[in-house]
């Protein structure tokens, strides 16, 4: 219907780009949703485990164990210091060990979920680290178990700051699924540079880069939302 | 009670050790209200902290209610600590739970029922004076409102003991007052043993029965309240009890004397007027009061006059005025529990 308004209206080529754009984006957009979801449910079953084990084996809590921690940590800053791109191909042999294929949104899920969870990780142990160390010695003081500790005092109490850092990891999670083109990953952000930077055609990029602002704002705004209800802490 | 049994506590400090309690024993009885005064970084807290083994001591034993608690660990740990409260200077309330889910803390901790909490948690908020504040976060709380939630928390459970760790030092003096006026209750009221610390000797003074005085990681002075402000011993303790009193004089009081100043104890029913009137008529001095103060512990008072002597006008003809002034002084001394001269 909007094909021949504007074939009517300007011309058939303009109609049949439009219509073609409008079906590349619906593609790359349900690849990068699908990309982006595996690696943020990897960042959240993943990330969130170990960004705990990091904080509650450090110095200043119950679980007091140097090994684990030192090795978290630096399996951590490994993981965030190798550049994205790099991860994408460093990680093809983990992806066709795992999936069979390097190919497509699912095979790139596998380096984004790497950096996810580590990225990840690192956001809930510093959301971790500002609960107030007070309340965990009141839980102690009144004989909690570490474990109910972890759950009752610093889950609860570290969740608005869980859900902004998911939301920060959501957005970069966007960003990275635009290299996912190098390994056939496709995506929203894969087709602005296949068609806006490749094939000099602008006004696909235009248009892509609009709907990934717009996208990122809505997760934006949702994760603050969904943060700021969790925060109890000045109301 | 308790029984604190040379307690000594080292800390390691970046790679140094320091020693932060050093050889402490302290008997609390049941009922009393024991306060430990003493600087910051004198170790005040990190003793409170030995009697539910947040902090374990590096020597001696820690008696709770006649059990050795020294060396449980896991869950029999949890299961002694759940039998001692604790409140905190910050009071350490969960921001993300309300009043009532904080409240109810300790008794889900310890495995209550349901059905005993929703009994529980209304009836101790009651006692605290917030019912109407159960659905509020802390945020939405007062200073003084904050540490009634904690005292909610702690003695839910029907602890034997209830630690509070310089509960007043984050409020302003009225809503202190009214704190320590709760603590009271709950000490009469549930029979709680209650061990306070503080660096204020005003906080001491208005609820503990019994003193410990720290400084440098030791104890310097233990005793009754009243006997510990009425009669300090360490020149620590003095000094602590000297700031709360604070009888200080103008200067030009003290340069422009013509005559001598003395610091006048009275300790319980002595009557002030009589013995100084007394002095006066007989010795012909006159006796001008320039300071005083009578505190109430428990319900003994301590009286504490700045008197200056000269020599009064109306005096008999005979005697020199410092012969007069000497057998005054002897006087008063005989009569008042303890003179101090101040200037002379």
């Amino acid at each position: 219907m909007i094909e021949q308004w504007i074939a009517a209206n300007f011309s058939p080529e303009l109609a049949k780009q439009v219509v073609e754009l409008f079906v590349d984006l619906l593609n790359a957009f349900g690849e990068t949703f699908l990309m982006v979801s595996i690696s943020t449910l990897f960042a959240i079953v993943g990330g969130l485990p170990l960004g705990f084990l990091l904080h509650v084996t450090s110095r200043k809590l119950f679980w007091n164990n140097r090994l684990a921690n030192v090795t978290g940590n630096f399996l951590v800053n490994v993981l965030r210091s190798i550049p994205f791109v790099i991860l994408l191909v460093l990680l093809l042999p983990l992806t066709q060990w795992v999936l069979g294929t390097t190919i497509g949104p699912t095979a790139a899920a596998v380096p984004l979920s790497v950096a996810a969870i580590a990225f990840y990780a690192r956001l809930v142990e510093s959301s971790l680290c500002e609960v107030d160390p007070g309340v965990v010695e009141a839980a102690e003081a009144f004989g909690t178990s570490p474990l109910r500790i972890i759950a009752t005092v610093l889950f609860p109490e570290a969740l608005p700051g869980f859900l902004r850092g998911l939301t920060v990891t959501l957005i970069s999670l966007i960003g990275y699924s635009a290299m996912a083109g190098i390994v056939g990953g496709g995506g929203i952000g894969d087709l602005a540079i296949r068609f806006g930077y490749y094939r000099y055609q602008t006004n696909v990029m235009v248009v892509t880069v609009v709907v990934l602002v717009v996208l990122v704002q809505l997760v934006q705004s949702l994760g603050d939302r969904l943060a700021s209800r969790a925060d109890k802490k000045d109301i | 009670m308790i029984q604190l049994e040379n307690i000594r506590v080292d800390f390691a400090v970046r790679g140094q050790s320091v020693l932060a309690v050093d050889d402490v024993s302290l008997a609390i009885e049941r009922g009393e209200v024991f306060g430990i005064v003493g600087a910051s970084g004198a170790g005040k807290s990190t003793l409170l902290r030995v009697i539910n083994l947040l902090e374990r001591p590096t020597a001696g034993r820690v008696r709770v209610a006649g059990e050795d608690i020294t060396d449980l660990r896991g869950g029999e740990l949890r299961r002694a600590r759940q039998k001692i409260g604790m409140i905190f200077q910050h009071f350490n309330l969960m921001q993300n739970r309300t009043v009532y889910d904080n409240a109810a803390y300790a008794l889900r901790v310890a495995g209550k029922s349901k059905a005993e909490i929703a009994r529980r948690v209304p009836e101790i908020l009651r006692l605290v004076g917030l019912e109407d504040k159960a659905q509020a976060y802390p945020a939405q709380l007062s200073g003084g409102q904050k540490q009634r939630v904690g005292i909610a928390r702690a003695v839910a459970n029907h602890p034997e003991v209830l630690l509070c760790d310089e509960p007043t030092s984050a409020l302003d003096l009225e809503t202190s007052a009214a704190i320590l006026d709760l603590l009271k209750e709950i000490n009469a009221r549930l029979g709680i043993t209650i061990v306070l610390i503080s660096h204020e000797m005003a906080v001491i003074k208005k609820i503990c029965t019994r003193v410990a005085v720290m400084e440098g990681g030791h104890v310097v002075e233990q005793g009754e309240a009243y006997d510990i402000f009425a009669t300090p011993q360490h020149p620590f303790t003095r000094q602590l009890v000297e700031h709360t009193l604070n009888l200080e004089l103008p200067p030009h009081l003290v340069d422009d004397r013509q005559g001598t100043i003395l610091k006048v104890l009275f300790l319980g029913d002595k009557a002030e007027e009589g013995v100084l009137s007394t002095a006066s008529i007989r010795h012909g001095v006159a006796v001008n009061i320039l300071h005083g103060k009578i505190e109430y512990i428990g319900h003994r008072a301590v009286g504490l006059l700045v008197v200056l002597l000269t020599d009064s006008p109306d005096a008999p003809a005979g005697l020199p005025f410092p012969l007069r002034l000497q057998a005054a002084l002897s006087y008063i001394g005989s009569q008042a529990s303890h003179v101090e001269v101040l200037h002379d």
